[in-house]
């Protein structure tokens, strides 16, 4: 092959390219459309990681549709309530930044509260030790602990601790939700951060049964049911729950009751130390 | 060949998506209103048209002249994408509300195997200019009649009563499926 093939190649295709790429260029001056410089100004304050938690196909999208007044300007759960405000004075709206969520963990049945009932020696996801029989642990509740959420975080908001549970870096946590995704047990949950009580326990076994595969279940005893307003927490086969919409944020807590200390306030002045951290 | 069997041959005989199955993604992805698979399918008849004229061009002035034949897809790429870029400027400019409707397909027709594939066709059964477009014409006729049939299909089964496990992607392919059989009752027409 002679130098005067590849050279007349790259003439040809250069000037097609040149010729094409000015043709967009005037077109580009003649079709300019112009558009609500918001919509990049808004796009500017965005995470800019098109994840998808609004429910919309990109960061984009999701300021187009704010400028439009489709969606609310918290309705990007990733935001943080800086970004909200900048958004907030955007659009020239007061800002009423959304709620903050953020993932709890809801079980504490680590190594060291539950009993082993086999050695797994899988593939060391979650996910592939709940196919395989289900885990090692005995509780078919619980957290399987092998931190499949630590791997989903995108904000490094997980690790894992010594007994073998995740815990969630509060100040990290931007509630987006991957976690509870990829949690095969689903015992991540998100919630606003003003939900301070929870039943961190979602073993269903018979009291007898739960008692015997993990120190930290709930028994269904029931106990803490009695003692709130009716209707504030429920039973949903022998395993208590809380009805955030009825109980309000500043009811009168009934944790000192509950027998296996499963029912916490996290993150209340009043408790020690030891119930804070989950 | 005469033009109107040319025309007939490329719009339905061999209709591009449901006998060569070539540009199915938008076939199923803008067939849920009527509305919007007819603007679909001239937006996309426009770009085969405008790329069968200029691929003609190109491959009888620049490609065979230079013995450059090796870049013929290289080259068509280059012409479908510019063409795509001037018809999305163009649709945002005039109508806003079609240019959201059309969404993410219409970038799409960039790699829309369709239109690469006429850009083929066209030169490997050596048409002559005029043929070239009167084939693109009628393959492009092709892709919005089968749009537009799929399109007013889907909108008849949003109100009909389909089996639970068949809703939403089972019962399009299903019926895709259906429309493709039927179009094989063209086969030898011409």
């Amino acid at each position: 092959m002679d130098i005067n093939a590849i050279l007349i190649s790259m003439v040809s295709m250069g000037g097609l390219g040149i010729l094409f790429s000015a043709g967009l260029s005037i077109a580009n001056k003649k079709l300019y459309v112009e558009e609500d410089s918001r919509i990049v100004q808004i796009a500017d304050e965005l995470p800019g990681a098109n994840c998808g938690g609004c429910g919309l196909p990109g960061c984009n999208s999701f300021a187009e549709n704010v400028v439009n007044a489709k969606i609310g300007i918290d309705g990007c759960p990733v935001s943080t309530e800086d970004a909200v405000a900048e958004i907030a004075t955007i659009m020239g709206i007061e800002a009423v930044a959304g709620e903050k969520k953020i993932a709890r963990i809801i079980c504490r049945g680590g190594n060291d509260e539950t009993a082993k009932k086999a050695d797994y020696h899988g593939i060391q996801t979650c996910t592939a030790a709940k196919l395989m029989g289900g885990g090692e642990k005995l509780c078919n509740y619980g957290c399987l602990g092998f931190g499949e959420c630590v791997d989903a975080c995108p904000f490094d908001a997980i690790f894992m601790t010594e007994n073998g549970l995740p815990e969630v870096i509060k100040d990290k946590c931007t509630g987006c939700g991957k976690c509870a995704e990829a949690c095969p047990r689903e015992i991540i949950e998100i919630h606003p951060i003003s939900n301070k009580l929870f039943v961190l326990c979602k073993n269903h076994d018979a009291p007898k049964i739960a008692r015997t595969v993990c120190t930290k279940a709930c028994i269904g005893c029931q106990i803490c049911v009695r003692a709130v307003d009716e209707g504030a927490m429920f039973m949903d086969n022998h395993l208590a729950k809380i009805n955030y919409d009825v109980f309000g944020k500043h009811p009168e807590l009934p944790t000192e009751k509950c027998s296996t200390k499963g029912l916490v306030i996290i993150e209340h002045e009043s408790q020690p130390t030891e119930q804070i951290s989950i | 060949m005469s033009l109107l069997t040319l025309f007939i041959s490329a719009a339905i005989v061999n209709n591009f998506v449901l006998s060569q199955f070539l540009g199915i993604c938008p076939f199923v992805g803008v067939s849920k209103k009527v509305d919007s698979a007819i603007s679909m399918g001239i937006a996309v008849t426009f770009v085969m048209t405008i790329t069968a004229a200029v691929t003609f061009i190109i491959n009888n002035f620049i490609l065979i002249p230079f013995e450059l034949s090796i870049l013929q897809t290289v080259s068509f790429i280059l012409v479908i994408a510019s063409l795509v870029q001037l018809v999305e400027m163009f649709i945002k400019k005039m109508s806003k509300p079609l240019y959201n409707s059309l969404g993410i397909f219409l970038p799409l027709i960039t790699t829309n195997c369709a239109i690469m594939g006429l850009a083929l066709f066209a030169v490997q059964k050596e048409y002559s200019f005029v043929d070239g477009i009167i084939y693109a014409v009628g393959a492009g006729a092709g892709f919005t009649l089968a749009l537009v049939i799929m399109a007013g299909i889907r909108e008849e089964l949003e109100l009909a009563k389909v089996p639970k496990y068949f809703k939403g992607a089972g019962i399009t392919m299903i019926v895709a499926g259906s429309l493709a059989l039927a179009f094989m009752g063209f086969a030898g027409l011409i």
